[in-house]
């Protein structure tokens, strides 16, 4: 479904060169150092970083050239995921069209996404009277009514406690199965990766270093970088 | 015990200032009646805030757009250019209308477009200081959009449009309010302009009416009701910017790179293109021309020489004054929970904005000149007038400060027992270096910027750089002047450079 061939990208002094297949319905977590090019690898997928060498293509189709709303991705970040100042259905909405003009059907596919994840009694609130973790679930919504059959969840969850954080992840696995979703979920705690991911990429100094079945990665019998970071 | 007596002193000081500057006004302005005045007072009020409101309008118009084309574009000399619209800002008031008349005044290359004298010429000035400025301050709030907005934006396909109504505008639309309210103010109290680009009582603000009266006319009743008025007006425009202050505080910029994907097209481009010019029009000629007709007409003869020593003694004397007063004050404020006096401090620190120079020197010049010799003691009345009005100034970067030293120190120096000279010198000093090198650069800016202080208590033998070309302008000695102007604006961008770079490497540490 995704796939990343020899794709290369610069940051400041980081040179990254990224190789990744991912097949369609997959979670897959993504873990590693910070500053180690995890987010850059999404950026790349989302089309808001060029790589300068290399080729992306998302279920068979070359992503070069194509600009970030006409990738069939949906990305949600750590933060600022929604506009403050507008109320959560709005912010829903916009998902389906930037001019707000939905007709009936539409306003129903956004009502029952706001259902779909616990917010039908928050429509009318803004996104600041909202805690982090609902907030988190406005995004979830407008991924819903977007409809794309990727998912990338760039750390969504890091500023949530423990029981909040697993309520999440079974919500994004719930739509994951439903929908039948290509999930690529950064995170900075690797047991979110173990709870929900069944095969894990190991981030090192812009390379993918190892991509393993969750089971594997959490052995002991894991290669020794991956143990050093887990430690 | 020191701390309370310095304390003391410290406002004291400021109260015994402004209760001078105010008593008289009152006593004499309310003993005139007033009532029974012509319609000079009231057209003087019209003009003054008319001007402002267009200065005001105009600048906020054409800076909106701009700072939106700005925050959108990347392009080569963007840094310089930004660097180019602090300018103004730093430019003390009579070097820039010296640039504007040589750009815009009959022999000049634009001569002739227009007469920029009046209410066009002010209009004009107002906008080429506070266009700039209210681009920097929206630039700023734009960009501390984060930079995921951006990324939603277009993963959503968001229009240019849709990015102005959903991101751009309301994160501006908050702080419009603070920003012309700010330059309103500003343009209210403005003197230097007025007294040389306004003509006659249909181009007058209250600020230099009152010094025609009282300097010119010799007649300080008109001068008090004047001043009494003035001091109405911005009180309560102080009172309405205060409400918007907290708005306009200078947001951090996102630490993530914001790249856009808005504003792609041709149309869009050109717009913002045309945009850009269009400030750079305003901005750059008058600056220009300062630089260029400066530098072959700097003559060091003696009146310049003397007007240089003149205006650095009273910048650094006014500039050490400011400092002690400010830190005084910083100290016991910092301590202060939500108090009485905390907010009497803060109102002290701030009373310039409120009265400007020339109400101060009303009150002062009414009670003084009966019993004294004014222009014997003009040099102190001069420091302490301009140290007043680098107050707010010198309290900006030392009062969060001293408040942060205060929160981390207090406790271990009382546990320690360090207090008193011991603490300053192993503490205070070195922890407030460089806010307090900061404050002190800004206040010796503002007194060496300063045309309003010297032109009320100035005479024959007391002439600062600003006073020195106001008097070469007015004998048209304008090739004198355009040397005159570079000096005082090479003085100035020295100490602002270094007030930058010792800004900057603060944040960091």
């Amino acid at each position: 479904m995704i796939k990343l061939e020899n794709v290369g990208f610069r940051y400041e002094d980081m040179v990254m060169n990224f190789d990744l297949q991912v097949a369609v319905g997959e979670l897959v977590g993504i873990i590693g150092p910070s500053g180690a090019g995890k987010s850059t690898l999404l950026s790349l997928i989302a089309g808001f970083d060029l790589p300068v060498s290399g080729r992306i293509s998302i279920a068979g189709a070359d992503m070069e050239g194509v600009a970030p709303d006409q990738r069939p991705v949906s990305m949600i970040f750590q933060d600022h995921n929604s506009f403050a100042h507008l109320d959560v259905w709005t912010n829903v909405a916009l998902g389906i069209s930037a001019d707000l003009k939905l007709d009936p059907p539409q306003r129903k596919r956004v009502d029952e996404a706001l259902a779909r994840v616990g917010l039908s009694d928050f429509k009318a609130r803004k996104s600041t009277e909202l805690s982090g973790g609902e907030r988190q679930r406005i995004a979830i919504a407008r991924a819903l009514v977007r409809d794309k059959p990727v998912l990338l969840l760039d750390e969504p969850f890091t500023a949530l406690g423990p029981a909040l954080r697993r309520d999440m992840l079974d919500l994004v696995r719930e739509i994951q199965k439903e929908r039948k979703l290509t999930v690529l979920m950064v995170t900075h705690q690797p047991e979110d990766a173990k709870y929900a991911a069944s095969r894990i990429a190991f981030v090192q100094i812009g390379r993918i270093a190892h991509v393993l079945p969750t089971k594997q990665f959490f052995a002991a019998s894991a290669p020794a970088d991956i143990g050093d970071y887990l430690k | 015990m020191f701390r309370s007596l310095t304390l003391a002193i410290a406002l004291g000081f400021i109260l015994g200032a402004v209760a001078l500057g105010f008593l008289p006004l009152l006593w004499l302005g309310l003993g005139q009646g007033g009532f029974h005045f012509d319609d000079y007072l009231p057209r003087v009020v019209g003009f003054t805030l008319k001007q402002a409101f267009l200065s005001t309008l105009l600048s906020v118009a054409i800076a909106f757009p701009v700072a939106l084309a700005l925050a959108r574009r990347r392009f080569f000399g963007r840094e310089a250019l930004l660097k180019i619209f602090s300018v103004p800002l730093a430019l003390p008031a009579i070097v820039a209308i010296l640039g504007i008349v040589g750009v815009y005044g009959n022999s000049g290359p634009f001569g002739g477009l227009f007469s920029i004298y009046g209410l066009t010429g002010i209009l004009l000035a107002h906008v080429f200081f506070n266009m700039p400025l209210a681009v920097r301050l929206m630039l700023t709030r734009l960009e501390a959009i984060p930079a995921e907005n951006f990324r939603l934006a277009a993963q959503l396909n968001f229009s240019t449009g849709q990015v102005f109504r959903f991101i751009e505008w309301p994160q501006l639309s908050s702080a419009i309010t603070g920003i012309s309210s700010l330059i309103f103010l500003l343009c209210t109290a403005s003197f230097a302009v007025v007294l040389i680009l306004g003509g006659g009582p249909q181009a007058t603000t209250l600020e230099v009416a009152i010094y025609q009266s009282l300097r010119l006319d010799f007649d300080p009743a008109r001068a008090s009701i004047l001043a009494l008025a003035q001091l109405v007006t911005c009180g309560l425009l102080v009172l309405v910017a205060g409400q918007f202050a907290r708005e306009i505080q200078v947001v951090p910029p996102t630490l993530a790179k914001i790249r856009r994907w808005d504003g792609k097209s041709r149309l869009s481009k050109t717009m913002d293109g045309l945009l850009i010019a269009i400030a750079v029009v305003i901005v750059v000629p008058p600056i220009l021309s300062v630089a260029l007709s400066g530098i072959g007409n700097i003559r060091p003869d003696a009146s310049l020489l003397r007007a240089t020593a003149t205006s650095l003694l009273i910048g650094l004397a006014s500039a050490s004054l400011s400092i002690a007063l400010g830190w005084v004050l910083a100290e016991t404020a910092a301590r202060q929970p939500r108090s009485i006096l905390k907010s009497a401090i803060t109102l002290a620190c701030l009373a310039s904005l409120i009265m400007p120079p020339a109400v101060l020197a009303t009150g002062w010049f009414v009670t003084l000149s009966p019993i004294a010799d004014m222009s014997r003691y003009a040099i102190f009345l001069v420091i302490i007038l301009n140290a007043l009005m680098a107050l707010p100034f010198v309290w900006s970067p030392l009062y969060p400060a001293i408040t942060d030293s205060v929160q981390r120190h207090d406790r271990l120096c009382s546990s320690l027992g360090l207090s008193g000279f011991a603490r300053l010198k192993l503490i205070d000093l070195p922890v407030l270096r460089k806010p307090l090198g900061l404050a002190f650069l800004m206040a010796v800016i503002v007194s060496l910027g300063d045309l309003s202080a010297i032109m009320l208590f100035g005479s024959d033998t007391l002439v600062t750089l600003p006073a020195l070309i106001f008097r070469q302008m007015g004998n048209y000695r304008m090739n004198d002047a355009a040397g005159t102007a570079l000096v005082l604006a090479a003085f100035c961008f020295a100490l602002i450079t270094l007030a930058q770079r010792w800004s900057q490497s603060h944040d960091q540490a």
